[in-house]
């Protein structure tokens, strides 16, 4: 559904990745993870048909639902109009939206128990806020793909656990394919089925999310020891989450 | 049940958008009336309804009271064209604003009004009026406009910063020109037309001028009200825009064209009346909100009902009349002061 067959994009003389193939059907989940300045956004640009390919080809929707990290910043609006927005590409140049388009909003409002915030003025919204009216708004677009540009990294720790859990929601209806990218090799653990992992070398492998979340292969990706540690779970049950091994981490036990 | 709340909320906003519009609509009457009657010659309101009336059902007599001529031939057409050169120049500014996502731009801001200027004084130096003055306010406003467009767009990305600031050079350059046109001009005919017209003023309005502008000011005006909602998705950044399958660039070029077109009239039948673009949408903007939906038709009404009344003073404060631009910048010049600082300090917050 979402995805590219052999793609290559370059800026100038610099070659962002090239030869790049990857393919999210629907009802499966991907996280994009990669280092700083690795091209993520390029990718989801280029996923997006904001960036020229220099070859090979992409798949998506003509309307994919994108949830921007930062979006719709001055709007004085509404969140159910801000919403509504997300039904843009059924309108003509000269349409309004109907009633149809507004019932459509209110149910995505609905699908992420998110009634609450229809009425508020969206530029007065909380960071936590906001991006549920973005993802609602990419959910009204009614397309089968979303895809999300780092939803968890702009967050306090409360908001960024309510995303994933609302991302894992999501992914377990496997009704849509859905992307997006993060910093935190646990979000991809918590929320997705597959991983692109962007290397620091200009290849990229992917995977399933146990091939993938590996010390080793993370060790090379981000340039620091990585390592399993034992953590418990919201009932008490053991788990395991990955963390870089370096000196100012933890205090001693 | 929590969409009844919703409901039950949306139904007493819409209950209170209807009365800020009825509001809106009387203040234009009122305006008008009182612009109507107001003058050295004065017109009780009871008599314009009279006159009108008459007028109404028998369009074809010849007015033969002094009241009527003044009623018919003076006054109404200078109120009307007064009225719609003010929705236009208040739609334009609020078109642009929504456009630049930034409430601080203008035609005149963006040098469309000095390319007008332009256009304007250079018919008038070849010994043109009418159609061929109007056609050449549009063209040079809309050049201005593609060359603000042109300069402020680096790599790609158009900065509101830099639209503003190409938009002073543009000014600047086309105001330039203005004086050189005036410098050719021959001091004895052509210069004192440029130099009256440019200083704008609706004295000169009558039936025919105001036929010449309802073409451009209908379509520009009709335009944007078309592209209502559009104007809403073009506020939102442009990779956001694109990604809900809006095509920015050229949707904004539609507005543009209308806008060129509302300023090139205004421009070519009244002189350059600045700050009604900058001043009215704000004031609408408080009013009503952000949604250009509401916010389109209250500027026209808005722009509507201040020109009117703003002229109206012009012609009777003193003997002699005040030039508009005179009268709208010492009202919009502190006006937009204060809306500069407040504007810096909300961005600031964020």
């Amino acid at each position: 559904m979402i995805g590219f067959t052999d793609a290559s994009v370059s800026f100038g003389s610099r070659t962002l990745f090239s030869g790049i193939t990857f393919n999210v059907p629907v009802g499966r989940t991907m996280a994009v993870l990669g280092p700083n300045g690795r091209g993520k956004t390029t990718l989801l640009r280029a996923l997006l048909g904001f960036q020229p390919l220099a070859k090979g080809a992409r798949t998506a929707p003509k309307i994919a639902g994108y949830v921007p990290q930062h979006g719709a910043s001055q709007a004085k609006l509404s969140g159910l109009e801000v919403v509504v927005m997300g039904r843009a590409a059924r309108l003509g140049l000269f349409g309004q939206p109907s009633a149809d388009d507004r019932a459509s909003a209110e149910a995505a409002l609905v699908e992420l128990s998110a009634c609450h915030l229809a009425d508020l003025r969206y530029d007065r919204m909380s960071g936590g806020q906001r991006q549920m009216i973005l993802i609602a708004r990419a959910l009204a677009t009614g397309s089968p793909a979303l895809i999300f540009d780092e939803p968890t990294s702009a967050l306090d720790l409360g908001n960024q656990s309510r995303t994933l859990e609302l991302l894992n929601t999501l992914r377990l209806r496997r009704d849509k394919a859905i992307l997006f990218t993060t910093h935190d090799p646990n979000h991809a653990l918590a929320s997705s089925d597959d991983v692109l992992l962007m290397m620091p070398g200009g290849h990229e492998v992917h995977g399933t999310v146990a091939e993938m979340i590996q010390p080793d292969l993370l060790s090379e990706l981000y340039g620091v020891p990585m390592r399993w540690v034992e953590v418990t779970g919201p009932t008490g049950e053991p788990r395991r989450a990955i963390l870089p091994a370096f000196s100012g981490i933890g205090v001693a036990a | 049940m929590a969409m009844a709340a919703m409901d039950s909320g949306r139904r007493s906003l819409i209950g209170l958008r209807i009365g800020t519009f009825g509001l809106m609509v009387l203040a234009l009457v009122a305006s008008m009336l009182f612009a109507i009657g107001a003058g050295r010659f004065s017109v009780e309101v009871p008599r314009i309804g009279e006159i009108l009336f008459a007028a109404f059902l028998n369009p074809d007599a010849a007015p033969t009271q002094m009241d009527e001529r003044i009623v018919l031939l003076v006054r109404l057409p200078r109120v009307l064209l007064a009225a719609l050169s003010g929705a236009a120049l208040a739609v334009g500014g609020a078109a642009l604003q929504g456009v630049f996502r930034n409430p601080l731009v203008s035609p005149q801001v963006l040098g469309i009004s000095q390319g007008a200027a332009f256009g304007g004084a250079l018919a008038i130096l070849f010994g043109y009026s009418g159609v061929v003055l109007l056609g050449m306010a549009f063209i040079l406003g809309l050049s201005a406009l593609i060359l603000v467009g042109l300069l402020a767009r680096i790599n790609g990305r158009t900065e509101v910063i830099t639209v503003i600031l190409a938009g002073m050079i543009v000014g600047a350059l086309f105001a330039a020109l203005v004086s050189v046109v005036q410098f050719v001009a021959d001091p004895n005919t052509s210069l004192p037309a440029i130099v009256y017209w440019l200083m704008g003023s609706f004295s000169t309005a009558t039936w025919p001028r105001l036929w010449l502008a309802v073409p451009g000011m209908g379509l520009g005006l009709f335009s944007v009200w078309l592209l209502r909602y559009r104007l809403n998705l073009l506020a939102l950044e442009e990779q956001e825009a694109r990604s809900l399958g809006i095509n920015p660039d050229r949707e904004r070029w539609y507005i543009f064209i209308a806008i060129s077109l509302m300023t090139g009239t205004s421009v070519a039948v009244a002189g350059i009346v600045g700050w009604i673009g900058l001043v009215v949408p704000h004031a609408a903007r408080i009013l009503v909100g952000d949604d250009h939906r509401a916010l389109i038709p209250a500027s026209a009404l808005l722009g509507a009902a201040y020109l009117t009344f703003i002229d109206t003073m012009a012609r009777t404060l003193t003997a002699a009349e005040i030039p508009l631009g005179v009268l709208t910048a010492l009202v919009g010049a502190p006006v937009f002061a204060v809306l500069l600082r407040r504007h810096f300090r909300e961005t600031n917050h964020t």
